[in-house]
């Protein structure tokens, strides 16, 4: 990873809207990529986060081309496209979760308010803290639900005495809007809920820690209908204090809940804009043709 | 975006189907509403009572395709969730169904105006007067419903183009309807009934309009209901 003073190299996914001329392109071959251009704007006036030219290699695989886009302060952005499209790749670069993947190449950059995060003076603990994730599948410690939540505060040291730990234990979970539902068993075993109960307990302890973003990765996929309801309710009131990525797989969500749209085809960012304008009038071919339903 | 719409290569074929069904449902309404407004001038020009009977009684197979259509939508919006020029194409085509149910309605209103001129001997000689704004307005709808069929945006402006030569004609019309009331008193009421047909068939151009519009709003995704002319023409011609 190359340190981070190299802003002027960034900038070929970054202008903005090139509808007509990306048409006749045909992305798929490689040759066209390097000339292909982000249609929409992928800078925000707020960045809490900024990806420049990023590019993702999994050994010769090359998975992120040239990727540039903010993530605005207390937005929800969401990240579609097919399967491959190395979305959830992109995602992964935001809290260097691909860290730990040996075969993992990234370039380019990525900022926080301002400050690289693959600088290598960055603490990746501390990072992930600031950037915490929600997974696909809920993934509980197998500890009861308060050691869930409280696990996160202890080993960052941010509560003194049980009662604090209390304190921020019973926020994260209401955050969650789980409090009601487990207040009287919190010494019960967080594997025990039931699977959205386990999404929003993991949900609780990635917020636990004070994030700034938070990133999720399909949060939803393997949850019934009402529970799904439950968390895009909660990423509702979560972008009050929160910056929040999402990646799905359902178009539906990501209509529901984001305030732009990022749409991803084989490690390229197509299109980028505002989620009414990307559902009702896509400006790119490519994104036309996944949102309605269409092969390419 | 591409400057025509692909209704077809979604993944789902029966999807394609839906879509495709409820835009040639249109266009057969379009057909049948064109039909009812070219027997009801001609009703009214010719003095045809079985003519002006015929297209007043069968109003209500315009207004049970609008229903049909409509519902037809619904049910793809509720099961398909669609998106994008599908989204347009099905929000569109209610507000269409809508537009050709009032074309409908207008043309059931001069058959049943000539109905009554029939009766009346005085009408004879003043009745043919709207026939040219009445061949312009037809020809409008017609072409408005042709862009649509085709998804051509300049044809739908170029069609929509024409609606000031219809108010203009309408305007004429209503002078000399004018100035035959002047000169014969006591046929007011038989003069009045014509130009309510001429009123119709001016408004059928506004609704042709309106058609156009929505062609533009599927293919470009900006409603342009409310731009003037120019405008429209200076965005997408």
């Amino acid at each position: 990873m190359q340190e981070s003073d190299n802003m002027n190299q960034v900038t070929t996914a970054a202008s903005a809207g090139v509808p007509r001329e990306a048409k006749g392109l045909d992305i798929r071959n490689h040759a066209d990529v390097s000339a292909y251009k982000t249609t929409g704007n992928p800078m925000v006036t707020n960045p809490k986060m900024s990806a420049r030219g990023v590019n993702v290699f999994y050994g010769e695989k090359h998975a992120i081309m040239d990727v540039s886009l903010d993530i605005g302060e207390n937005e929800v952005i969401a990240m579609i496209g097919p399967s491959g499209c190395g979305k959830s790749t992109f995602l992964r670069c935001l809290n260097r979760m691909n860290d730990i993947i040996p075969i993992c190449r990234v370039q380019g950059n990525i900022m926080l308010d301002g400050e690289d995060i693959y600088h290598s003076r960055q603490d990746t603990v501390l990072l992930r803290a600031r950037v915490g994730m929600v997974f696909q599948k809920p993934n509980p410690f197998p500890k009861s639900i308060y050691e869930n939540v409280a696990y996160g505060p202890r080993i960052h040291g941010l509560a003194h005495g049980k009662v604090e730990m209390d304190e921020i234990v019973e926020s994260s979970l209401r955050r969650a809007s789980l409090w009601d539902e487990v207040k009287d068993v919190l010494d019960k075993p967080g594997t025990g809920l039931s699977g959205g109960q386990q999404q929003r307990l993991c949900i609780a302890r990635a917020i636990a820690v004070s994030p700034e973003v938070i990133l999720m990765d399909e949060p939803c996929s393997a949850l019934d209908p009402i529970a799904t309801a439950r968390i895009e309710e909660l990423i509702d009131e979560l972008k009050e204090r929160f910056t929040i990525a999402i990646v799905t797989h359902s178009m539906q969500q990501a209509a529901r809940v984001s305030q732009r749209t990022a749409y991803f085809h084989l490690g390229k960012l197509i299109e980028v804009g505002q989620t009414k304008q990307i559902f009702t009038n896509p400006q790119h071919e490519l994104t036309e043709n996944y949102i309605t339903g269409r092969f390419g | 975006m591409p400057d025509s719409l692909n209704l077809d290569q979604h993944t789902s074929q029966r999807y394609d189907a839906e879509l495709e069904g409820v835009r040639s449902r249109l266009l057969e309404m379009g057909g049948l509403v064109e039909e009812q407004c070219r027997k009801a001038l001609k009703a009214l020009v010719k003095d045809n009572v079985e003519l002006a009977r015929e297209v007043a009684e069968s109003d209500y197979r315009v207004n049970e395709m609008e229903v049909e259509i409509s519902a037809r939508c619904t049910d793809i919006l509720a099961l398909r969730q669609p998106a994008a020029s599908d989204l347009r194409v099905v929000v569109s085509v209610i507000r269409m169904t809508a537009d050709l149910e009032r074309i409908g309605d207008e043309a059931e209103k001069i058959a049943r105006h000539a109905l009554l001129l029939s009766e009346r001997r005085d009408a004879a000689s003043f009745r043919g007067d709207p026939k040219h704004l009445g061949k312009q307005a037809i020809a409008q709808l017609r072409g408005a419903l042709d862009a649509f069929a085709r998804m051509d945006v300049r044809a739908a402006i170029e069609t929509a183009a024409q609606d000031p030569e219809i108010d203009q004609e309408f305007e004429s019309v209503t002078r000399l309807l004018i100035s035959h009331m002047m000169e014969h008193p006591a046929s007011v009421k038989s003069l009045l009934r014509v130009n309510w047909c001429a009123r119709a068939l001016e408004r059928i151009g506004d609704h042709a309009v309106n058609l156009c519009e929505e062609v533009v709003f599927q293919v470009k995704g900006s409603d342009v209901r409310h731009l003037s002319l120019s405008e429209i023409r200076q965005r997408y011609l």
